[in-house]
């Protein structure tokens, strides 16, 4: 009786990954209870957390196809010089925004031409691209931050980074974050170019004997990734007020880690936008939470590592029914003895 | 196919092969490793084009230069692999589906239309009952003779007039095959044609009508079953391997 409830319950994508979350604030509100039950934590993470999990979207994909992409956090870094150069001189937050998204898919577009059609590993062609861009970047802007006050007020700021139902103050970027999941869900599990990806990360010769344009597909991936990452990129320099050439410095590890502690294989052909989700929400809860419960921000680390490492043998024992196919393992060991 | 030629740079892996399949013909492709049997799978079904000469499909020319899988399906050439016509990790409706999605015309996947056809399939056409598998199951649950099932039970669902089964059994074992030449006479059944690629002699004998025999990049005999004890065959196979040509009646 017990089995097939069992069996729906690890068919809900993500939920793994979100009792780690619940459990996890559920400790915080017992550690620091002055922190946790309030509502203004809560406001404070869905605004730190959604440039995060933006990226964390993209990435997904970049995952699920069997690559890795390290260049996003340069192109924080780029499409926000961009996005902060082009309002200063030109007043426009319209084109601004545009520049800065096309900036950011752009670089993506190249790291898909590099790994596509010239053949380098992805890992060494976004690892150069993550250098080239931030090295661009630090170059162009002169190593100095600019202040884009003057976006304050502006139509850009309320639409993205607004601050929603009065006195909750919840800030727009985490719905617009919500938003981008729903869609990215969708294009990946509902979306042609979604199985794509899934075929192209289990077996590209699979994809390519079935008619998939397997390197189409790549330069289309990492695009998309590169679009997310100038999308981030806007959200985060609009928040913030503000451009500095390390911007993206600090999202690299953090994301990826928030990808697969929410279950996307590394070995390619499964992603979990929804994992995703919870991922970058625990990944970006952590550091804040352990400081609260005043056991000291030494312990941030330590600790991060250690939700890590049960998020990801929660996932492989639940998730990929593991736990099933070591049972039969098990009975098959003890069974065959006396068969022979 | 004509005179057809594939060089791959200095290599001439195919040299003037002709080829021809009739309606509702089972061709048994042999010969050696590296005789050339992949190369014109690939060929037939668009992976590769072909560096000289002339395919026809149903007497119609095929323009290489906009030959491709898609086209391939389009003409009803479907293919069977040795080991890559499946996702592994992927479900199975997935499958039977990738590369030609039922969606609509923002490219949204119909998962619901695509679950039924697939699920008829599985019971009608391939016979899978009450076997565990569901059109939820990933491929990496099923036995390697299962796998082919399902590939062949996609090739003719497409209305596939030729499958091509490329080394559809090696690395199975002797119940696991026994299943795939089942389903392989099923397309005998249904009519339609099929290039049955192996170098046991033994599952293409059972099948095949025809025996073609490649060697080094050239077909060296084309022989009808009626014509052939299976001994004679395999004799003459292993004179070419061995270098000693000629038919040791």
């Amino acid at each position: 009786m017990i089995r097939p409830i069992w069996a729906t319950v690890r068919k809900i994508e993500g939920l793994p990954i979100a009792a780690v979350l619940a459990t996890l604030y559920g400790v915080f509100m017992v550690t620091s209870p002055e922190v946790f039950t309030g509502h203004r934590i809560y406001m404070s993470f869905l605004q730190t957390v959604p440039p995060m999990l933006v990226l964390g979207l993209g990435l997904t994909f970049v995952i699920t196809a069997g690559e890795i992409d390290l260049s996003f956090s340069a192109v924080v870094a780029f499409s926000g010089f961009v996005y902060a150069w082009t309002f200063l001189h030109s007043g426009s937050a319209l084109l601004a925004l545009v520049l800065a998204l096309a900036a950011g898919a752009f670089v993506g577009f190249v790291n898909g031409i590099l790994v596509a059609k010239i053949g380098v590993p992805s890992i060494m062609a976004t690892l150069a691209a993550q250098f080239f861009w931030a090295g661009l970047t630090v170059l162009l802007a002169g190593g100095a931050s600019w202040n884009i006050k003057g976006i304050e007020g502006s139509w850009i700021q309320t639409l993205f980074v607004g601050r929603l139902f009065g006195s909750v103050a919840l800030p727009a970027q985490a719905l617009w974050a919500l938003g981008l999941t729903v869609v990215c869900w969708f294009l990946l599990n509902r979306h042609r170019f979604g199985e794509a990806v899934m075929f192209v990360g289990d077996n590209p010769n699979v994809a390519r004997v079935m008619g998939i344009n397997v390197e189409r597909t790549k330069i289309k991936l990492f695009t998309l990734n590169g679009l997310l990452g100038g999308f981030a990129a806007v959200l985060l320099t609009t928040e913030m007020n503000t451009f500095w050439t390390t911007q993206g410095e600090g999202y690299l590890l953090p994301v990826m880690a928030a990808v697969f502690i929410g279950g996307t294989s590394i070995a390619g052909g499964k992603g979990l936008i929804v994992g995703t989700f919870f991922g970058a929400y625990i990944i970006g809860s952590l550091e804040a939470g352990v400081v609260a419960t005043g056991i000291g921000g030494y312990w941030t680390q330590l600790v991060s590592g250690l939700v890590m490492g049960a998020s990801v043998i929660l996932n492989i024992v639940i998730g990929d029914g593991r736990l099933a196919a070591v049972a039969s393992r098990v009975r098959h060991w003890s069974t065959t003895a006396e068969e022979n | 196919m004509v005179d057809i030629q594939k060089r791959f740079g200095l290599v001439q892996a195919l040299r003037n092969i002709n080829l021809e399949v009739g309606t509702n013909e089972i061709v048994g492709l042999l010969g050696d490793n590296g005789a050339g049997k992949s190369t014109i799978v690939k060929i037939l079904t668009g992976v590769y084009s072909a560096s000289a000469g002339e395919l026809y499909v149903a007497d119609r020319q095929v323009n290489f230069r906009s030959y491709n899988v898609q086209t391939a399906h389009r003409y009803g050439i479907e293919t069977v692999y040795q080991d890559k016509s499946l996702g592994d990790k992927q479900v199975l409706w997935r499958n039977f589906f990738v590369g030609r999605e039922i969606t609509n015309r923002f490219g949204f996947i119909n998962v619901k239309k695509e679950r039924e056809i697939a699920n008829e399939i599985m019971v009608n056409t391939i016979g899978f009952r009450g076997e565990g598998i569901t059109v939820d199951s990933t491929v990496s649950d099923l036995s390697g003779g299962e796998r082919q099932g399902v590939a062949i039970g996609r090739a003719m669902h497409f209305d596939a007039q030729l499958i091509i089964l490329d080394e559809p059994t090696v690395a199975l074992s002797l119940k696991e095959v026994r299943k795939v030449l089942d389903f392989v006479h099923k397309i005998k059944d249904a009519g339609k044609a099929c290039v049955y690629i192996s170098h046991d002699l033994t599952d293409v004998y059972e099948i095949a009508d025809r025996f073609v025999i490649l060697d080094r990049g050239e077909v060296v005999a084309s022989i009808a079953k009626t014509d052939v004890r299976m001994k004679d065959l395999g004799d003459f196979m292993l004179d070419y391997a061995h270098g000693r040509r000629g038919l040791s009646k």
